[in-house]
């Protein structure tokens, strides 16, 4: 196994194969109701309080689109860059199971919403598209749970109807590094865009992993596995992993690889066959006849381009050109977008006179340090943006010196305290009266004779020791910009 | 109090208007009857004791404005009823409660109209004779012994029995004009998407319409009126400009153009039909109609055209009966055994066949060469339909190829059965209105009826041929009430 930078590639007596990758991902719709009913979509409700009749499959009770769920569908098209379909077709996919009332799930099978799109993937060596076959809507199953009853299965309907949209991408990816780079970038979008909050643990965002591997350098795809709905990135990869290794073992030992369903186990960390392809299940697609064609018309569709918002790719790009931040440090900025936002409030808030690096450094260095230690997203940040703009303004116009403002960034913490009423409580205002450091500086120098004639006979190095004197006595509060000129006048 | 139970519902509403009849009267009159009339078996649930109760408050404070005020009518029991059980005539819904309303029965409560009770049908209305219904056969009014045709037989016998003044039906391939042509009244099937199918048990989705069933055409242009209107909580309803059916009904049809289909002319039928069509022709020349020849040369592909595409959605439809969330339940090993049991328990044999017919001509491999391809006849149909308009008004034909027949006659060969759709089934592929009206008797002296077919949405035109003709037919059931004796 050999890794180059994002390259994933796996060998084995001298064959060198490469794994490739298409992903499924279903992708809940950020609405209040379901796909075909009014029922609620909160996260968390006590089981089976949120199912209508027609979730609940009740005899005569007939699906009616949501309008607002067909409206985030094509906002998500319209961010992947894909073609939005005038007519789609809702068709039933029949199979039996407890948890899925109809006996059917609706979905579009042969007509979807949103045809080929792409999605820009920044890699470390550079940028990657990874093609998007189809987006299409469908609705979500309840759910079956074991373990609570020992003799009995028992079925929560909340989910039953909830709107998703399964986005399905072209065999693009190579590695597990570019399906973590995919999932992360689309769910950026989604998120930039309001129709899909990406939420992993809430089930959010699933996806089901399509898995093949060949000999570096052939254009000819292998017999792939599909692992079903892996629900975190760290497992997607990892079943990625175990399932590449697996195949490549079978092709070594001169072994077929059989199309199949398979599982991941994340307690074993290996994937288990599932359903092979003559069991495949015969969904007996056809048109739902309970709705009609699904028709959008381009005036629809042109006002909700006019709706989306900047999108991650050109967030990126403005911030390059226009505030001048490095293309490493504008990726990190734009990925999430409430980052994106606080970055630009700090941006508007630092007023003429902004200092981009200081804003870049600070956010991503003392800020992002702070919201991984408590373990919260940018959003509850208990900084606000005006206030560390204030911060970097005190620090640009020399008020305070970089060091000071660690400290008091860190009493802003503490219920997102304006910085300057911090340095005035605490006298933290940086000494920068050149006759008070003249004096200060003279003391240090009389008290020091002989390091002072030392540095005179060419000893260079205690420069520093005389800065840090000085500063000690300022109380860390001089200026450390004045304090060299002046040590260099005097010694 | 028998002379209340035979009047029409035009003529029930112009006594209780006037108040020489009260609605509890109305009520006590049908239930009386209905309690003496438990041999043909049109009830699968009573509800005469809400009925009566329901009248009676009507009478403390009547209003008189309404389209049907105070007026008792039983549904077929495939209307979902606000706790009154629905069993659409299966085992597997025998202990089915729903707590919501139809729209079709919701629009005929608003206008005043009280629930007798649900009427016998067809299981899941899948059946010509209501000899599929778990809850028993439903004679014929007619003549003992004698299917009532289906699958809204027990609506068809209670109306001919004088068991309610009116009904609505169901119809999918014609479950409310065969029926209606085998008992010797009126029944209409409207244009798809005209009246709403929510609350409906759903047997098949694009073809299932449901519409009026009456003693004479005038009742149906009433019944009409209160059940068709736009719903959204059904997808496939149509949002268009509904006529005040009953008060625009004329027996003017001057000059109206009415298209005799040659297709329909088939190898075998009776020559009773043939001479029943030709009578037709002539009562409708009468009433100054044209007559014009026209073809609908897909005809004879409607029937395995209509037995691919209903079948095919029922299979889809019925999934949902699966012991899990409410219905029968039967107990399993296992999930996959509780679904086999409860499924093989809770359906009976004409359900089973028509949803192994349609799961079979949906699976991969067949769908193509059966469900695809019906879909593409069902469009030649319609395109026949389309051109024939460009020519007439309205479309004339028998409305089975023969008269009733007997109880058990046919329950063993179902093609023979499937059969006595063959002249309403184009009429749902295609989404038209249909009215059967009954038109003559065969040797016998079983009724039949006489099929006149509408452009869509034109059920005005269709009922005033259908008034028109009526007057000039002046059939009259003979029915003895020999159940009683």
């Amino acid at each position: 196994m050999s890794k180059n930078n994002s390259e994933y590639l796996i060998e084995r007596n001298d064959n060198v194969y490469e794994v490739v990758i298409g992903l499924e991902v279903h992708a809940q719709v950020t609405s209040n109701s379901k796909l075909f009913s009014s029922s609620s979509t909160k996260f968390g409700a006590e089981p089976n309080t949120q199912v209508s009749l027609v979730d609940a499959a009740f005899p005569g009770m007939l699906p009616v689109i949501n309008e607002f769920c067909v409206k985030q569908a094509i906002k998500t098209g319209i961010g992947l860059k894909a073609k939005i379909n005038n007519k789609s077709v809702f068709d039933r996919k029949n199979y039996f199971y407890a948890d899925l009332p109809q006996g059917y799930q609706i979905s579009q099978y042969k007509y979807p919403i949103v045809g080929e799109g792409n999605v820009i993937l920044d890699m470390p060596e550079g940028q990657k598209q990874v093609g998007i076959e189809r987006l299409h809507l469908e609705q979500d199953a309840g759910k079956s749970i074991h373990d609570i009853d020992p003799s009995n299965t028992l079925v929560d309907l909340n989910r039953s109807g909830v709107a998703l949209m399964e986005i399905v991408s072209k065999p693009d990816l190579r590695s597990p590094d570019e399906v973590n780079a995919y999932i992360k970038k689309l769910r950026s979008i989604m998120r930039y865009l309001g129709t899909c909050d990406g939420n992993m643990q809430e089930g959010s965002l699933r996806a089901d992993v399509n898995v093949s591997v060949r000999i570096k350098g052939s254009t000819d795809l292998g017999t792939r596995c599909e692992i079903k709905n892996v629900n975190s990135i760290k497992f997607m990869q990892m079943a990625i992993i175990y399932e590449a290794n697996r195949q490549v073992d079978l092709i070594e030992e001169g072994q077929e690889i059989d199309q199949e369903t398979r599982l991941f186990d994340t307690k074993k960390n290996e994937t288990r066959s599932m359903r092979s392809k003559e069991d495949a299940h015969d969904y007996r697609y056809f048109p739902d006849p309970d709705l009609l064609p699904l028709e959008v018309t381009d005036e629809f569709i042109d006002k909700l381009k006019s709706e989306i918002p900047e999108l991650p790719d050109d967030k990126k790009k403005r911030f390059i050109d226009e505030f001048k931040v490095s293309p490493y440090d504008a990726t990190i900025l734009v990925s999430d977008i409430d980052t994106a936002k606080y970055f630009e409030e700090v941006v508007a808030k630092m007023g003429k006179n902004r200092d981009m690096k200081l804003a870049v450094n600070w956010i991503t260095g003392e800020l992002f340090a702070v919201l991984n230690e408590k373990n919260i997203e940018i959003a509850q940040s208990p900084i606000s943006a005006k206030n560390l703009a204030k911060l970097i303004n005190l620090i640009k116009n020399g008020t305070i010196s970089g060091k000071i403002a660690k400290t008091i960034f860190e009493l802003m913490l503490d219920g997102d305290i304006d910085p300057q009423i911090i340095v005035e409580e605490k006298g933290l205002k940086q000494e920068s009266d050149p006759k008070a450091l003249e004096a200060l500086i003279d003391k240090i120098i009389n008290d020091n004779r002989e390091k002072a004639i030392e540095y005179k006979q060419g000893k260079e190095k205690l420069f520093g020791f005389f800065v840090g004197q000085a500063m000690k006595a300022s109380g860390g509060k001089a200026n450390p910009q004045l304090i060299n000129e002046i040590l260099k006048k005097k010694l | 109090m028998s002379e209340i139970t035979s009047l029409t519902l035009y003529e029930l509403i112009k006594n209780i208007k006037e108040k020489k009849i009260s609605s509890n009267e109305a009520a006590k009159s049908f239930v009386d009857r209905a309690e003496k009339s438990k041999k043909i078996n049109v009830y699968v649930t009573e509800n005469f004791e809400n009925c009566l109760k329901l009248s009676k408050e009507f009478d403390d404070k009547p209003n008189f404005d309404l389209k049907l005020p105070g007026i008792p009518i039983a549904v077929k029991d495939l209307f979902c009823t606000n706790e009154v059980r629905t069993t659409a005539g299966s085992n597997i819904l025998n202990n089915f409660v729903p707590t919501y309303e139809s729209t079709v029965t919701q629009n005929i409560w608003n206008e005043g109209g009280i629930l007798l009770g649900k009427l016998n049908c067809d299981e899941f209305a899948m059946g010509s004779s209501n000899e599929t219904s778990y809850f028993g056969n439903v004679q014929n009014p007619i003549a003992e012994d004698l299917v009532p045709g289906g699958s809204s037989g027990g609506s068809s016998a209670a109306l001919a029995a004088n068991l309610t003044p009116v009904t609505i039906g169901t119809d999918t391939g014609g479950s409310i004009r065969q029926p209606a042509s085998f008992t010797g009244t009126v029944g209409l099937k409207p244009t798809y998407g005209s009246c709403s199918r929510y609350g409906i048990v759903a047997f098949a989705s694009s073809l299932d319409q449901a519409g009026p069933m009456s003693k004479d055409v005038k009742d149906s242009s009433i019944l009409l009126e209160v059940i068709s209107s736009f719903d959204k909580k059904d997808s496939t309803s149509i949002d268009f400009k509904r006529n005040n059916y009953s008060s625009e009904l004329t027996r003017n049809i001057k000059g109206l153009k009415i298209g005799i289909p040659k297709e329909y002319r088939v190898d075998g039928m009776p020559d009773e039909i043939e001479k029943l069509w030709k009578k037709g022709i002539e009562y409708a020349k009468d009433c100054g109609a044209e007559i014009v020849d026209i073809s609908l040369p897909h005809t004879s592909y409607a029937l395995p055209t209509y037995y691919i595409v209903a079948p095919a959605e029922a299979s889809s439809n019925l999934a949902r009966y699966d012991g899990v969330k409410y219905g029968l339940r039967s107990s399993g090993k296992n999930l996959i055994d509780m679904y086999e049991k409860t499924r093989s328990e809770g359906f009976g044999e004409e359900v089973k066949r028509r949803v192994m017919i349609g799961t079979y001509v949906l699976s991969s491999g067949y769908y193509d060469a059966y469900y695809l391809k019906a879909q593409k006849v069902r469009q030649l149909i319609k395109q026949d339909f389309d051109q024939a308009y460009n020519k007439v008004d309205a479309i004339l034909t028998p409305s089975t190829p023969s008269s009733a027949f007997k109880i058990g006659e046919k329950s063993n060969d179902p093609v023979s059965m499937y059969l006595n759709d063959i002249f309403t089934v184009p009429v749902n592929l295609a989404g038209l209105p249909g009215i059967s009206i009954p038109a003559g008797v065969d040797k016998n002296n079983y009724p039949l009826g006489l099929q006149i077919i509408g452009k869509p949405f034109d059920e005005q035109t269709v009922l005033n041929i259908a008034y028109s003709m009526e007057e000039k037919i002046n059939y009259k059931n003979n029915i003895t009430d020999w159940w009683m004796k």
